[in-house]
């Protein structure tokens, strides 16, 4: 019943209660080996942070030069390893940003190849008139995330969201990281051009990932109020009641 | 059926429990094999993606930091270190050793007969900051040759003046880095001969890799077949002592 494939343009109608399919293989494998690996380069990267708890802009940056931010020092509850261990904060860093870059690499390929992104994320024109924008921010007013008509959709908010997490946020933090690495500085010399230097790319590092912990931070709380016991099984086995 | 405080807090606490596992995690000693095999999986990266001979961004002067700081060791503090400063280091020798089939003992005037290389290169520090500097001085491939390089050789060590838990400081790459173009013996900094502060009278340049690669104050050289026997095993002090990566190309 809830096998139809989601492009026909007559689909019998999802009303409440209903048990649908809601998220692919793909996306569940992704979903959580990203949260992990997520979860892990910010406590670690904070615990990096530590280290040297300032941003410059440019090339260079020292203790003696001007630096736009001074970072707090993040405390052992949020920081992997709880206790400061620059040794021990790089490798679970170095190894999840492994994890993070070929994971999204494959959830890309993944993504694309089952129809994914162009099916669910394709945010279309009559989405962004000012009067469905309206609507969808008065359906998040009244805590109601999703289309009665097309349950299984995502809303705009949330497709703008994902957008900018996949197809910005996540490659941007794993592009800046790769430009801290003076091995690919030798090698792809062009990523620290475009990024403005290593300074540069170090404080917008730091910039993307603080808009992933905020995505993340939201991301929580929204999957709370839309039902978390539903919201997870969707994205364990993929089934997902639709909501009265 | 619906328990919302339950979920609530699993969903929530899920993410503070994931943090303080990474600690009980790392005890184990498979977990802890494998995140550290992380560093061999970059290193085998890099090298593939990485061109031998690739070389790290150089700079104009105009670009160089107005004050390159200090750190690690910034005074050996030794009497035998002092007696070196006290005469401009006219006693002071570098030896080349280990499997080469010509030992050297090179004076500072020696090592500057070698013809030098100038570069204006970025040092990165482990901990995250960054200075632009000059450095001058004869790539240490040249002088490997010319101590006659073992073909067993694959690791060349590095010792220092500076002491650390009484112990002298170490160092060690391996070839591909060793005879990298841009890995140099300084004895030049920013237009002078090396300070005291910076490494003086002469410190190891690696520029594809992280600062605490860059040993200071040397006095010794050693090619070697394996690191098992230097130190703890791990090629370096940071290595051995606090868990560093042995490849800081990243």
């Amino acid at each position: 019943m809830e096998a139809g494939t989601p492009t026909e343009p007559e689909r019998p109608r999802k009303g409440p209660g209903t048990v649908i399919r809601r998220h692919g293989w793909v996306t569940r494998v992704w979903h959580w080996v990203n949260a992990v690996a997520v979860l892990i380069l910010l406590g670690s990267g904070l615990g990096i942070s530590n280290a040297h708890p300032r941003l410059y802009w440019g090339r260079y940056g020292a203790n003696f030069d001007h630096a736009w931010a001074s970072l707090p020092h993040f405390p052992g509850w949020i920081t992997i390893p709880a206790r400061y261990n620059l040794a021990i904060s790089r490798r679970w860093h170095l190894f999840f940003a492994l994890v993070l870059g070929f994971g999204l690499l494959a959830y890309m390929i993944g993504g694309l190849a089952t129809r994914h992104f162009q099916r669910d994320l394709r945010i279309r024109a009559r989405e962004l008139r000012a009067a469905a924008i309206r609507a969808d921010l008065g359906r998040h007013l009244a805590f109601r995330f999703h289309d009665e008509k097309d349950p299984r959709a995502y809303n705009l908010f949330q497709k703008l969201s994902y957008v900018l997490v996949l197809f910005v946020a996540l490659p941007l933090a794993i592009l800046t990281g790769i430009a801290l690495s003076p091995g690919m500085n030798a090698a792809w010399p062009w990523v620290l051009e475009i990024l403005g230097g290593r300074q540069s790319a170090r404080s917008i590092h730091f910039i993307t990932a603080s808009v992933l912990a905020l995505f993340t931070i939201v991301h929580l709380v929204l999957v709370i109020l839309a039902g978390a016991g539903n919201e997870m099984r969707s994205m364990i086995t993929g089934r997902w009641r639709v909501p009265e | 059926m619906s328990a919302p405080i339950r979920r609530r807090t699993i969903l929530t606490g899920g993410a503070g429990l994931l943090l303080a596992g990474c600690d009980r995690i790392i005890e184990q000693p498979t977990a802890r094999k494998i995140l550290f095999a992380g560093e061999d999986m970059q290193k085998g990266l890099q090298r593939a993606l990485m061109d031998r001979g690739a070389l790290a961004p150089e700079y104009r002067r105009d670009q160089m930091s107005p004050y390159f700081r200090t750190n690690g060791t910034r005074d050996p503090g030794t009497p035998e270190y002092a007696a070196l400063v006290a005469n401009r280091f006219q006693d002071w020798r570098l030896k080349v050793g280990g499997l080469v089939g010509t030992p050297l003992s090179l004076s500072l005037r020696q090592i500057g007969e070698f013809p030098a290389r100038r570069q204006i290169t970025r040092h990165d520090c482990v901990e995250g900051w960054s200075a632009i500097g000059e450095w001058m001085g004869p790539m240490l491939g040249n002088v490997l040759k010319a101590a006659n390089i073992s073909s067993r050789a694959r690791y060349v060590v590095f010792t220092c003046a500076d002491l650390y838990g009484g112990q002298p400081y170490y160092e060690s790459l391996d070839l591909i880095d060793a005879f990298h173009p841009q890995t140099i013996l300084a004895w030049g900094m920013n237009g002078r001969m090396l300070d005291v502060g910076h490494g003086a009278p002469l410190r190891l340049r690696v520029e594809r890799q992280l600062g605490y690669k860059h040993a200071k104050y040397l006095m010794a050289i050693d090619a070697v077949e394996n690191l098992s026997n230097i130190g703890l095993g791990k090629g370096g002090y940071w290595e051995d002592h606090v868990d560093y990566d042995w490849y800081a190309g990243i």
